[in-house]
């Protein structure tokens, strides 16, 4: 049996009389690039402070591949790149990561050729002697997925990585999660950019109020799962409960018919017994859910407030 | 490298590049002129009036004004190194986590005590080194113009240089806790505090008023700084000023080993509690 890369039991978190986790309880695999999405104050952020131990848990347990959180060792092999790129200002980007290299136990030519190679990979090269204060809200990014690859990890937080950056960081940071997963990592994404989610994941996890509300299989979005929309006349609710046939989520409105169903397959067949029963179809016709949709499903129009 | 000297050495990095040191320096260099000037100034007046009189009586003169000009040097150093270890101290935790940039920091497999301690030695080594260049400054300023070196220097120094770490580790620790603007306003309130008493326990003294020094040693108590700089200036004290009792920076009511003893121990305490709070707090 693998090891789980995270897993998480009933964590909780309260601040005063506030919870802003409720009691989480997830698994992450290893080699998985995976989503947490959910509303602004969900509990996303405090969830993986929890994770880096950060922030204490009031209650419940977690694992990071396969140690306890908290245990020191483990952080050597995992990266993390904050909400905000907030880093000591003052520092050049190349002492920035000679910095966190020497905190992760790097030295020597080993430490000064990861650093030369990811500033390179970050684009950053030409501007190693620049002090980060002088650095734009991309640029910053660049150095904090830098200095989160330093230790090549098996596990990546990227917390908000993509928020207000341009296209170019954007393609940066997905390139970077693509290489992560090929080398075999897990990169546990934070973000509620879906489009940069929908492009990235293989796994995503609904959080509302720091609780898992769903969790779903984006290849499973791709290929799979069709809203149904149909448009017919005599419609018996003999004829309605036949459908469980083929699909699930069977709602009818005079005319108007919609249900999920697993594949395109099933619409032939649906089209044949909705017609050998007698009715009379005017329209048929599959759409897919997208990623945002299934969220504001999920979630609640009022975004879990 | 282990962590804590690689922290440390970030910290007295930071507090160049940040010029910290710099502004220190040029108002250093600029204290260190007007000094230098006064005190020939002065000692020259002094050695003038002394031709009139006996010339033993002359040299007691020059020798007791060299020493009271350099206290009073003294004393100004030592109040610019603690607003330097106040301020320092202040921002370090508490900038640091309000600004969010201690979280990459942390998520390193590092002890959050190596954090503060790194700091601590930080601060240390730059406040050391400022105290060396301005009162050695001083000193050689002096000794150039009139002869005059105080006795004890070197635990006169050291209690300085305590004095100095007792405000910046009080600062960290409070920065541990609480935001820069806060930590600022409480050491700063403490030192202000431990000033006033330690002046009603020297005039309490004088007039034999034992509620009055009682006073004092209780501000001692809550922040021995200002009993600590009295130690450093009843060291550098000369004999005859000790009989005679007669200026601002002689020392009548002598803080005891003991109170040096006490400020050492609340130094260890205050940073012990620091580093408590800091590995409990959340980030």
């Amino acid at each position: 049996m693998t090891t789980a890369a995270i897993e998480t039991h009933e964590l909780r978190k309260v601040f005063g009389r506030h919870a802003a986790v409720e009691g989480l309880t997830l698994q992450v695999l290893p080699g998985e690039v995976f989503g947490f999405l959910g509303p602004n104050g969900a509990g996303k952020t405090t969830s993986i402070k929890m994770l880096l131990g950060l922030v204490a848990p009031t209650a419940g347990g977690a694992t990071l591949l396969g140690a306890p959180i908290g245990h020191r060792p483990t952080l050597a092999r995992v990266g993390f790149l904050p909400e905000h790129f907030r880093f000591q200002d003052w520092l050049t980007a190349a002492e920035f990561l000679k910095f966190h290299g020497q905190l992760l136990g790097l030295a020597g030519p080993a430490l000064a050729r990861r650093c030369k190679e990811l500033l390179e990979r970050v684009g950053l090269a030409p501007f190693h002697g620049q002090q980060l204060r002088t650095f734009s809200k991309g640029m910053l990014q660049r150095i904090g997925l830098a200095q989160a690859l330093l230790n090549h990890p098996a596990l990546v937080f990227l917390d908000e990585p993509t928020s207000g950056l341009d296209p170019v960081g954007r393609r940066l940071v997905r390139d970077v999660v693509r290489e992560l997963r090929e080398e075999g990592a897990c990169v546990f994404l934070n973000s509620h950019l879906l489009s940069e989610i929908e492009i990235t994941c293989d796994r995503v996890a609904f959080i509302r109020h720091g609780e898992v509300v769903r969790t779903l299989d984006l290849a499973t979005l791709n290929q799979g799962q069709a809203l149904v929309s149909i448009r017919a006349a005599g419609l018996t609710p003999e004829l309605l409960a036949g459908l469980a046939n083929w699909g699930w989520d069977i709602q009818a409105n005079g005319e108007e018919l919609t249900l999920t169903v697993e594949s395109d397959a099933a619409l032939p067949e649906i089209n044949r017994y909705l017609v050998a029963q007698g009715a009379q179809v005017f329209a048929l016709s599959p759409s897919r859910l997208s990623l945002e949709e299934i969220f504001i499903e999920t979630i609640g129009k009022d975004g879990g407030l | 490298m282990k962590p804590i000297w690689i922290l440390a050495r970030l910290t007295f990095h930071e507090a160049i590049r940040r010029r910290i040191v710099l502004v220190g320096l040029i108002l250093g260099l600029l204290f260190l002129t007007v000094f230098s000037l006064g005190f020939g100034l002065v000692t020259a007046e002094v050695a003038r009036d002394s031709v009139l009189r006996p010339e033993v009586l002359g040299r007691v003169m020059e020798k007791e004004m060299a020493s009271f000009l350099l206290n009073a040097g003294l004393y100004a150093v030592a109040f610019l190194s603690v607003a330097m270890a106040a301020l320092l101290g202040a921002d370090s935790l508490a900038g640091e986590i309000s600004s969010g940039a201690i979280q990459t920091v942390l998520t390193r497999p590092i002890r959050r005590a190596d954090v503060v301690l790194g700091k601590w030695f930080g601060y240390a080594a730059l406040l050391g080194l400022y105290l060396l260049l301005m009162a050695g400054g001083l000193l050689v300023s002096a000794y150039l113009q009139s002869g005059y070196l105080p006795p004890n220097l070197l635990n006169a120094f050291l209690l300085l240089f305590l004095e100095a770490l007792l405000v910046m580790t009080l600062s960290l620790a409070c920065s541990s806790a609480m935001p820069a603007l806060a930590t600022g306003g409480t050491v700063f309130g403490l030192y202000g505090l431990a000033f006033i008493g330690g002046w009603i326990e020297q005039i309490g003294s004088v007039f034999n008023n034992q509620t009055a020094v009682q006073v004092g040693v209780i501000t001692s108590l809550l922040f021995p700084t200002e009993a600590i700089w009295r130690r450093a200036a009843f060291e550098m004290q000369t004999p005859l000023a000790t009989i005679l009792q007669m200026s601002p920076f002689t020392t009548r009511s002598v803080p005891s080993p003991l109170m040096v003893a006490y400020a050492v121990f609340y130094l260890l305490l205050a940073l012990t509690i620091g580093i408590r709070i800091f590995q409990k707090r959340d980030i």
